[in-house]
């Protein structure tokens, strides 16, 4: 029995959790600055600093290791241009693999115009970077390395610890963006060799704008904003309690449920993959088979375009992505498909569907049963070239 | 019916969107990315306007209709760009707006819409189509002014048959005040005049970039002799007198202006304006969306937007056709669209090779 609507694009944000929502609305109807003195400002200062506990301990850290920032983007930013603006002068190299968010890859791009070198690390055809490669490229001049734990398009999870460890040995600070992996994977953001990590809150069912920054202790790092030094004098602006309260019982279920959620995740795209090729036996499921983040399903349909698919899916009340990046509503050409050696013109027919916690086996039904009509229109619209030669 | 509308950004457009749902057809709103933005960084940094996108979007939830971009920078690059670019090479001047509408907007757009089982395409041009006797016609606005039957000439009969043109039987006042009725917020949103891929308005400085310098003589007409020198024939179009930069005066005191573009020679020719009057046009590759005309068959010509009617004897020829005007017109250049007419009903278009006095 298929729901009326299937919404599969998770890893672009999900629902706040109940738990949440009730702990931010409590502590945003109380009055008080964490950084005033009074005790009404003591009351908030104690509400983040439990929530900033709660979090050290589900992400393996010590408390003033997290800094919290509005969300992933900042948290991005902080870590990839604070690491690199502080780092000697003799080290202007950075490492960045090819397959970035956006929140990484564009402050690389940015430093990388200002007088930085970008040393690209590649990834193989299913989106993973080599160890061995990473190390083969650190040195005395390298200011920061950074990749992802997770990839936000096609799901593949990267040999983490190898990278910190060879990051760790050759003494260079290592960042990883792992906004996709928290609640979904077991992540030990206490990673010997993981210099800082990026979360965000709203991928995990805490509000938009709320997110934070694992930062070791020894790391220096400049700040992008200047202003009150709220955050160990890294991050400034007002310290947001509520949210601060909000993402730490987000977390704190999505790290205690990981397991169980992590199974019923692969036990539906499983279950979707399984339907897609009895649908569609030429499509190509992208990333990793082995290494795969629990929940995400990329897909290429060969001869299609994506904003068609997505626009017929939508139609048809199935809710999913492209997976790359938007500008104006228009995806962009994915550079991380362009990263694994994907052909252009499969790339262009390509859908992201993720699961997350209000997914049902009806949603993947649902899927199914419309992709056929669905396919067969946007056969019939793609441009004349991407037409399969019949 | 289920119609794709065209949702530009712009007032026009947005109005059309809103009639087509009020005519009770089951309206989805598009948006089309044209033109990008070179490449930064290696990527590409989306359409030429975001803001006309957001405008666009604000306007389907407006409607209350569904909103989607539809990326055909691709097909616009090649069929109307290099297209305008290749023109200018080749000493012509093309309408980009025309051809846009016939390779992408009622081709490519209507295709696709045709394809995802939509029956009609919604613009928001001024022009208005009549189901009479002999099927769809397109006719010229009630709104002269605004009149854009003159870039729609060149559309086949079938097409306009899966068009709808909410916008002909309305002037532009009364748009506006319909759309600031619906509480839309584009409604005093200023229209658009530029070509679309060319923001700035500066069309000589964009082809210098696209064709670079090639530098020639500026050639006098009269004499044969040679005036000055020009940086590229393809910033020059017939009937243009700026720009020519010529050091001496002609002989009588008069105006000079450019009366030929020979890029083959490289050679830009000049004259006395009188040179420019023309009354006899041979135009290739007529496209007919209603009855072609034989020949003596009287017409009446356009040759540029928002330009005026002239009346004419149409002489069909094996390849095109042969305009002989009543009164001369001046400025024609080749490469540009001769719309004909039959009163208010567009016949077709041709694109004129050449014109005599």
């Amino acid at each position: 029995m298929s729901t009326d609507r299937a919404y599969l694009d998770h890893a672009a944000t999900t629902s706040v959790l109940p738990d949440a929502a009730d702990v931010w609305r409590d502590v945003s109807l109380t009055v008080g600055n964490p950084s005033s003195v009074h005790a009404s400002g003591r009351a908030a200062r104690r509400v983040v600093e439990e929530a900033r506990e709660s979090l050290a301990d589900d992400l393996g850290v010590r408390p003033s290791e997290v800094i919290f920032t509005s969300g992933g983007t900042e948290a991005d930013n902080l870590a990839v241009k604070g690491l690199a603006w502080a780092a000697p002068s003799r080290r202007r190299r950075i490492l960045c693999s090819t397959i970035e968010h956006h929140a990484v890859l564009d402050p690389v791009l940015w430093l990388g115009s200002h007088g930085y070198d970008i040393d690209w690390l590649p990834v193989d055809d299913v989106g993973r970077v080599d160890p061995h490669d990473v190390r083969s490229r650190l040195g005395d001049d390298v200011a920061l390395c950074t990749v992802m734990w997770a990839n936000n398009e096609v799901g593949t999870v990267q040999p983490l610890a190898r990278i910190a460890e060879a990051c760790a040995e050759a003494k260079v600070p290592f960042h990883s963006d792992a906004v996709q992996a928290i609640g979904r994977l077991a992540v030990d953001a206490g990673l010997p060799g993981l210099t800082s990590l990026a979360m965000s809150g709203h991928k995990l069912g805490a509000p938009v704008g709320t997110g934070a920054l694992v930062l070791r202790r020894d790391a220096d790092v400049v700040p992008l904003m200047h202003g009150g030094g709220q955050e160990r004098e890294v991050r400034s602006g007002t310290l947001d309690a509520a949210g601060a309260a909000s993402l730490a019982v987000a977390v704190r279920q999505s790290v205690a449920d990981q397991e169980v959620h992590a199974a019923r995740m692969n036990e539906l795209s499983e279950r979707l993959i399984e339907g897609i090729r009895g649908v569609a036996p030429d499509a190509v499921i992208n990333g990793d088979p082995e290494h795969r983040l629990p929940g995400t399903v990329h897909v290429s349909f060969p001869g299609s375009d994506g904003d068609t698919l997505l626009m017929l899916f939508d139609a048809a009340g199935v809710e999913c992505s492209t997976g790359s990046a938007c500008t104006a509503g228009v995806p962009e050409p994915s550079h991380v498909l362009e990263a694994m050696g994907i052909d252009a013109g499969i790339a262009r027919g390509s859908l992201r569907f993720s699961f997350g916690r209000s997914s049902r086996s009806g949603d993947v039904d649902l899927v199914i049963e419309v992709m056929p009509g669905a396919l067969d229109r946007a056969f019939r619209a793609a441009t004349p070239r991407l037409r399969p030669v019949r | 019916m289920r119609v794709i509308a065209a949702l530009s950004g712009g007032v026009d457009s947005a109005v059309a969107a809103a009639r087509a749902v009020d005519a009770g057809h089951d309206v989805v709103g598009i948006h089309l990315a044209l033109a990008r933005a070179p490449s930064v960084g290696g990527r590409s940094k989306g359409c030429c306007s975001a803001a006309d996108a957001h405008d666009a979007r604000r306007v389907a939830d407006v409607l209350g209709i569904p909103f989607y971009v539809w990326d055909l920078s691709e097909e616009f690059t090649e069929q109307v760009i290099e297209d305008f670019v290749e023109q200018y090479r080749a000493g012509r001047t093309p309408n980009p707006c025309l051809r846009c509408n016939e390779a992408i907007k009622f081709s490519a757009v209507l295709d696709r819409a045709q394809a995802l089982g939509f029956d009609a395409v919604c613009t928001g041009h001024y022009a208005r189509i009549v189901h009479g006797p002999r099927g769809a016609e397109l006719h010229r606005a009630v709104d002269e002014a605004k009149d854009q039957s003159y870039v729609l000439s060149v559309l086949t009969l079938a097409q306009i048959e899966s068009t709808l043109l909410p916008l002909g039987d309305s002037v532009k006042s009364q748009v506006r005040a319909d759309a600031a009725a619906r509480g839309l917020r584009v409604a005093d949103k200023p229209d658009s005049h530029d070509i679309c891929f060319i923001p700035d308005g500066d069309t000589a400085g964009w082809l210098h970039d696209k064709l670079g310098e090639s530098p020639g003589d500026v050639m006098d007409q009269a004499s044969g002799a040679v005036l000055g020198q020009h940086r590229g024939t393809h910033t020059f179009t017939v009937g243009q007198r700026r720009g020519l930069a010529l050091s001496s005066p002609a002989p009588d005191g008069a105006r000079r202006y450019v009366v030929d573009v020979d890029p083959a020679a490289g050679r830009v020719w000049v004259g006395a304006e009188d040179l420019l009057s023309v009354t006899r046009i041979e135009a290739s590759q007529p496209r007919w969306c209603a009855a072609p005309p034989v020949s003596g068959d009287r017409v009446e010509i356009q040759i540029r937007a928002h330009g005026e009617h002239h009346p004419a004897v149409i002489e069909v020829t094996g390849g095109g056709v042969i305009a002989e005007l009543d009164i001369a017109v001046r400025s024609v250049a080749p490469g540009q669209a001769m719309a004909m007419y039959d009163g208010t009903r567009v016949i077709g278009s041709a694109t004129i090779e050449r014109s005599r006095r």
